[in-house]
């Protein structure tokens, strides 16, 4: 789609597509036929979140009886209906949710940026075994692994805990991954040997000259790890049966499934979803800024 | 190895039919270990909003006095929490209690996860109606839960606007035709219902007030009779409404058919007893206008109806204190304060029978505050439902109706060939599993 676009230098690794600093360009055929793909593309992504703000301020009268994009009059209503629900387990479901997700990424964090460097840095045999299979784990999709897991964790006694969800979401395939081929961009092997002839021991190299070269793509993979387990809903469906430990992902199901007798609970749902996306909204914008360092980090030149 | 296991249990299962007590070695093998006195702690999921205050009156109550706790997990409803209580299952962690649809029963049973509660629950038979007290024993000499509450289908229309197009209430599925086409004529714009492919429970409830029995046993074997008379005839009926434009073909409980109702698009609802809390937020400006009647009857002699909806509460094969469990089971859906508990919290209609006519019911509910007898209607169309018959992979036979009858709805085509889907996949899944399923 981006062919007929302005042809680009080769980024490099880890550089913010777009930013390339390129020769001078060609001079500005506005592409019209792409720009206008996008701007639909972009149109059908919004309209839906569109959906969901205006729907929340809707009250329960207002939903399904005045125009879709009109704004209602009942977000605080809705707000204080969803705080009251259950006593307020609602911002429960939400504090587990930053819990699992918060720590879960933190740790996956950690685990991918010390294989991916131990990858990318050392020659040892089997590595490219390793990779392999961690491949084929990239390509498996989590879904499908909940039930053996379930399993496992059972064997082991440590469902329906914070353990059962945080264990199996800790180490991403695509995190590690995603490490490997940044910190084989980003560290390069002489800095690693300068280090080396200094004296330094493994570790030092690794927490005091690669990991701060590798922060961004770590930042990365945070991100993304984070949203996965945000969003995640088969594992924690089948590991908890406390509806206090839920997530918010479950919590806002149980809202919906309340069996036949009971009407479904839209507007509490809705301003739950709407809520429920503030905290992602917010942590993009906030690591934005260590998107940029990208540009600036890099020891050496090329 | 499920296999095995299966067949063997259709096998104990069909030899209770015969009147031996062979399963009963299936519910008690496991162990009932509380044989003494000391404090048990029972976990128990359901769905059911509110269940946690009436859990708080047993708590207090009659459980402290047992020392038995029962801890509520709420659960949310549907097929996929069947699936969550077979894996924990398999795991052997299911917890105690379960709340389960009685379509579900079944599926529970045949994967060995429900106790036979038979001796456990005193004479908790006698509250229900046979009809409904059948679907928990499946037929045989044991007991896999007790019922909590029932979903008998009954006819909801606008009042005004059957008065303003000088329509009357139909009594038979004919008259339910015409009346259609009469509104039709009428107010082309406006539709009497629609046939919403997306509710296999609403089907499932038609055919059953025809008189189909989708699943039974015989001898060694399952008798699968989806794409039987008188569901064909159901299926042709409304097939036919759709494909003539009679009455709309789009699915139930989508915020455009609460506009429809709402507005008055649509200006009747085949639904049951549960239909005025979802009125209430379907619907909120109509509040007032609706009115409640039986479902038409096929023939005028008839006096039935189906049920769409109610459930159970079943104790677990995992469970270790079982008995302990069938107690509250018991207690829960037939002592007149959780019953009054229930009601009140939780808004279900329960199945015990004196409890459908006292307490929170001799008040109609707040939707349908014209119709004072709202619920003494009610309660006598509940003793009319037809029996029901369930198999071990409903799930199977909904996934298919949803496509097949949502597709031919759509295009307006035969509902005939959707039935026979219904039945050859429902069929072919048995077998896959491993039940013997007889031609």
């Amino acid at each position: 789609m981006s062919s007929l676009a302005v042809p680009q230098t080769d980024p490099v690794a880890g550089s913010t597509p777009g930013a390339a600093r390129g020769r001078p360009p060609l001079r500005r055929r506005t592409a019209l036929i792409p720009t206008v793909t996008l701007l639909l593309g972009a149109l059908y992504c919004l309209l839906p979140v569109a959906w969901v703000v205006i729907a929340a301020t809707k009250s329960g009268r207002e939903l399904f009886s005045t125009f879709t994009f009109l704004p209602g009059t009942g977000f605080a209503g809705n707000v204080r209906d969803l705080s009251a629900y259950r006593d307020g387990v609602y911002w429960q479901w939400m504090g587990n949710s930053a819990l699992h997700a918060g720590l879960g990424a933190l740790l996956s964090a950690c685990v991918s940026a010390l294989s991916g460097y131990a990858l990318a840095t050392y020659r040892f045999r089997g590595r490219e075994t390793i990779f392999s299979v961690l491949l084929a784990g990239v390509l498996m999709p989590p879904v499908i692994l909940a039930v053996p897991q379930y399993l496992l964790l059972a064997e082991a006694d440590l469902t329906d805990s914070l353990l059962s969800v945080l264990l199996p979401q800790i180490l991403s395939p695509y995190g590690v991954y995603l490490a490997r081929v940044y910190a084989a961009a980003a560290v390069p092997a002489d800095v690693v040997e300068a280090g080396r002839m200094d004296g330094a021991s493994e570790w030092r190299i690794f927490t005091r000259i690669a990991l701060p070269m590798m922060i961004p793509g770590m930042v990365t993979v945070f991100l993304f790890q984070f949203v996965a387990i945000w969003n995640n809903f088969l594992l924690p469906y089948i590991m908890l049966s406390d509806d206090e430990r839920f997530p918010i992902t479950l919590g806002l199901f149980t809202l919906l499934e309340q069996g036949a007798n009971s009407p479904a609970l839209y507007t509490l749902v809705i301003t739950g979803a709407f809520l429920a996306v503030l905290p992602l909204v917010a942590l993009f914008l906030v690591i934005q800024r260590f998107w940029s360092l990208d540009l600036l980090s890099g020891a050496v030149k090329s | 190895m499920p296999y095995t296991k299966r067949r063997r249990l259709v096998r104990s299962a069909v030899a209770l039919v015969l009147g031996t007590t062979a399963l009963a070695a299936c519910g008690t093998e496991s162990g009932d270990s509380e044989g003494g006195s000391g404090p048990v702690s029972l976990t128990y999921w359901t769905w059911t909003p509110g269940m946690d205050k009436v859990v708080d009156l047993w708590n207090k109550g009659p459980g402290k006095e047992d020392q038995i706790t029962v801890t509520v997990k709420k659960q949310a409803s549907g097929d996929t929490l069947i699936t969550k209580i077979l894996t924990a299952h398999k795991a052997g962690k299911a917890p105690d209690l379960v709340q389960a649809e009685y379509q579900a029963l079944p599926t529970l049973v045949s994967n060995d996860a429900l106790a036979d509660i038979s001796e456990n629950v005193g004479d908790a038979e006698s509250s229900f109606a046979d009809g409904v007290w059948q679907q928990t024993t499946l037929g045989t000499d044991a007991v896999y839960a007790v019922p909590q509450d029932i979903g008998p289908m009954m006819f909801f229309y606008r009042e005004d606007l059957f008065k303003q197009y000088g329509l009357s209430v139909p009594t038979t599925w004919d008259e339910f035709a015409e009346t259609a086409r009469e509104l039709k004529k009428a107010a082309p714009d406006k539709d009497l219902t629609t046939f919403s492919a997306s509710d296999s429970g609403l089907f499932a409830g038609l055919a059953q007030q025809a008189g189909a029995k989708w699943w039974t046993t015989s001898g060694d074997q399952w008798k699968v009779s989806i794409d039987d008379p008188a569901t064909r005839k159901v299926a042709k009926f409304w097939g036919g409404l759709v494909k003539e434009g009679a009455i709309d073909n789009q699915p139930m409980y989508t915020p455009s058919w609460n506009k429809a109702l709402n507005t008055g698009k649509q200006i009747a609802w085949v639904s049951a007893v549960w239909a005025p809390g979802t009125l209430t937020t379907a619907a909120p400006d109509t509040k007032g206008k609706w009115a409640m009647a039986p479902l038409p009857q096929w023939s005028a002699a008839e006096n039935r109806t189906g049920s769409w909806g109610g459930s159970s509460t079943a104790v677990t094969t995992d469970s270790e204190h079982q008995r302990a469990a069938a107690k509250f089971a018991a207690w829960l859906n037939t002592d007149s304060e959780a019953l009054n508990a229930l009601a009140k919290e939780s808004g279900i209609y329960p199945a015990a029978k004196n409890a459908q006519t006292s307490g929170a019911f001799l008040k109609p509910p707040a939707y349908f505050s014209n119709q004072a007898d709202f619920y003494a209607k009610a309660a006598d169309i509940a003793e009319t439902t037809a029996p029901s018959a369930w198999g071990p992979n409903v799930n199977v036979a909904y996934t298919t109706f949803k496509d097949a009858f949502g597709a031919a709805a759509k295009n307006k085509s035969d509902f005939g060939a959707a039935l026979s889907e219904m039945q050859a996949d429902t069929v072919a899944d048995m077998k896959k599993q491993g039940f013997e399923v007889a031609r």
